[in-house]
């Protein structure tokens, strides 16, 4: 999940019988499973929740380019190369779509991208952790691509109209991502040395239970996630999308032969899905105060490329005016004659 | 140098499609090396775009190498398992990133090169490197057109931006002679129909930079020093730094699947 504990603003989700018209009527909207559009009134809180959430969705994909990058300039092969080059293409692409989608409510990129470079707002958990290996690469577009996807495909449905258009393009290239990034591991785990191999599990090792904590904490302890959910924006809790994760995920660890980090993981016949351990939370709200591995150097290398570009941009402002000009004289000039 | 290849199997139109190959291998290294780098997100996508196109068109020419003498493995065998004095791409791909303006400055001398030498392999004699040429060119046209733009807007936007894209084109400027020379192997390719006759593309080329130039109320350097050596394997010294990142993965794991 690129969003996690999106701030709503709100204590408990609202009584319909403490709304207005105009709120009920919204509401009846939403019921009715009609998508909110940017011209369509809604609550302030709905607006801000929003814009948070896809906010933070854009950033994350922005950041997450950082970890990959990372093995962009080692990839082994250049076949391999050529994949990791257009995936970080594609998640750059997500997040300008995503930015866009963000400003139909009304808030600038450059204001989004400023709350982010000032920390004020967030992305997601797991791109503080570090690539240390080829194998990350693969691991990260099966777990982390996967993890996403599952909160993704639930976002197609989500209540504002051009957030859930956006989704529906992004789960096509997620989806490609995962499927490439499982084909890099099993090709490692059925095709390589041992120490390829050595590779494999020590990345899962380390990125199965960060890749859990995308979810976001049990939903017991969020009342944020509960207004999301009566305003339609996620459409499932996070608990649910994690379990669906898992056992999705386990066969697929299996035909690859490897395990994860999780001695209380097995099969529930009872339930029908999997037992797992419990999740150490307070690593994940560590992370997110931004007391993770690569928090710091994620957010400074963003506002040093930032900071280094500005020239740029004000270079191409400037010649813009200064075209805008040259056709405005010249059309000044056609007037009179 | 040439000696060395002539025993590893390389006749004088492999060194061509060698040296046709390493030119984007090598300035898509270059590019991939500012990934998250970008002033602005768009860039940061046209900057991976590039690079991505060129590792594919390195990757087109380097299977063409293997497929006229399969004893040279495979395409990363090539790209990963040569040193740097097997390298024959010209000096202006290697040269490093410096700031946005070096970067878009060495990227449209090698652009408008690019494409002049692209359209005249469409006519090659050898329907593989003309095939190459042809799918090459439909990229390389934007590539020239957005590093064009970039050139403009710098040079004729801020005076600092005018500055830094003037010590630009000052700094690569030394690096444009190397474009159009020509050995004698070269030139026999050329006389067969098969090489591109750089003789006739400095031509186009100067005519075509000294145009955008004059556009980007940039001058062009005179007097300057030029240098060699990039199509001999005679590289920088960063050059050997930035062949070993791309390369140590492969060569840590000799023989190995990925």
């Amino acid at each position: 999940m690129y969003a996690q504990m999106v701030e709503t603003g709100v204590k408990q989700v609202k009584d319909r019988a403490d709304m207005d018209a105009q709120e009920a009527a919204f509401m009846q909207q939403i019921d009715a499973e009609d998508k909110i559009e940017p011209q369509s009134w809604m609550p302030d809180a709905y607006r801000k929740t929003l814009v948070r959430q896809i906010s933070q969705h854009a950033h994350s994909e922005i950041i997450g380019m950082q970890p990959e990058g990372n093995w962009l300039t080692r990839a082994p092969t250049l076949k391999r190369k050529l994949q990791l080059a257009a995936k970080i293409q594609d998640e750059c692409g997500h997040g300008l779509y995503l930015y866009s989608a963000a400003e139909t409510l009304g808030t600038s990129r450059a204001q989004m991208l400023d709350d982010l470079h000032t920390g004020k707002a967030k992305y997601s958990s797991i791109f503080n952790y570090p690539t240390l290996s080829w194998a990350d690469i693969g691991a990260v577009g099966w777990l982390v691509d996967g993890a996403a996807i599952v909160n993704q495909v639930m976002l197609q449905r989500t209540s504002y109209g051009p957030y859930a258009r956006a989704m529906v393009r992004i789960c096509k290239e997620e989806s490609f991502h995962q499927r490439q990034g499982y084909e890099l591991l099993l090709t490692m785990m059925q095709q390589g040395t041992q120490a390829q191999k050595d590779m494999v599990q020590d990345s899962i090792n380390r990125l199965w239970w960060p890749s859990l904590m995308m979810f976001g904490p049990t939903d017991d302890e969020s009342p944020n996630s509960a207004q999301s959910m009566a305003w339609k924006i996620k459409r499932k809790g996070n608990d649910e999308i994690r379990q669906q994760f898992i056992d999705q995920t386990i066969p697929q660890l299996e035909v690859l032969g490897c395990t994860v980090p999780d001695p209380d993981l097995k099969w529930n016949e009872e339930t029908g899905h999997y037992d797992y351990g419990t999740i150490d939370w307070a690593e994940f709200f560590a992370v997110i105060k931004g007391n993770g591995p690569c928090n710091k150097q994620r957010l400074a290398r963003k506002v040093q490329a930032h900071e280094n570009g500005a020239w740029v941009r004000e270079a191409a402002i400037a010649y813009a005016d200064k075209q805008a000009n040259i056709k405005s004289q010249q059309s000044n000039t056609n007037k009179v004659a | 140098m040439s000696d060395c290849y002539a025993t590893q199997g390389h006749d004088s139109l492999n060194q061509y499609i060698l040296h046709l190959a390493d030119n984007p291998l090598v300035l898509g290294q270059r590019l991939c090396e500012l990934c998250t780098h970008a002033p602005i997100l768009e860039e940061e996508t046209a900057l991976m775009n590039t690079s991505l196109d060129l590792f594919g068109q390195a990757r087109n020419w380097l299977d063409y190498a293997v497929a006229r003498n399969p004893q040279l493995g495979d395409c990363d065998a090539l790209a990963m398992g040569r040193d740097e004095r097997h390298f024959l791409n010209l000096l202006l791909c290697e040269q490093g990133n410096g700031n946005f303006a070096d970067t878009m400055a060495r990227q449209y001398l090698f652009d408008v090169w690019h494409r002049l030498t692209l359209q005249a392999l469409c006519l090659s004699q050898d329907s593989q490197i003309a095939a190459i040429a042809a799918k090459s060119i439909k990229e390389v046209d934007y590539h020239e057109q957005r590093s064009r733009n970039w050139v403009i807007r710098l040079g004729d936007g801020t005076q600092q931006s005018h500055d830094y894209m003037q010590s630009a084109i000052n700094e690569l400027w030394s690096y444009s002679d190397e474009l159009f020379v020509q050995g004698d192997d070269e030139l026999q390719l050329v006389a067969q129909g098969i090489a591109a006759n750089q003789s006739s593309i400095e031509v186009q080329w100067r005519a075509t930079v000294s145009q955008t130039m004059a556009e980007a109320t940039l001058t062009l350097p005179t007097d300057c020093f030029q240098k060699f050596g990039g199509k001999q394997g005679e590289h920088s010294e960063p050059f050997g730094l930035m062949l070993a990142e791309m390369q140590s993965l492969y060569r840590a794991h000799p023989g190995a699947v990925w």
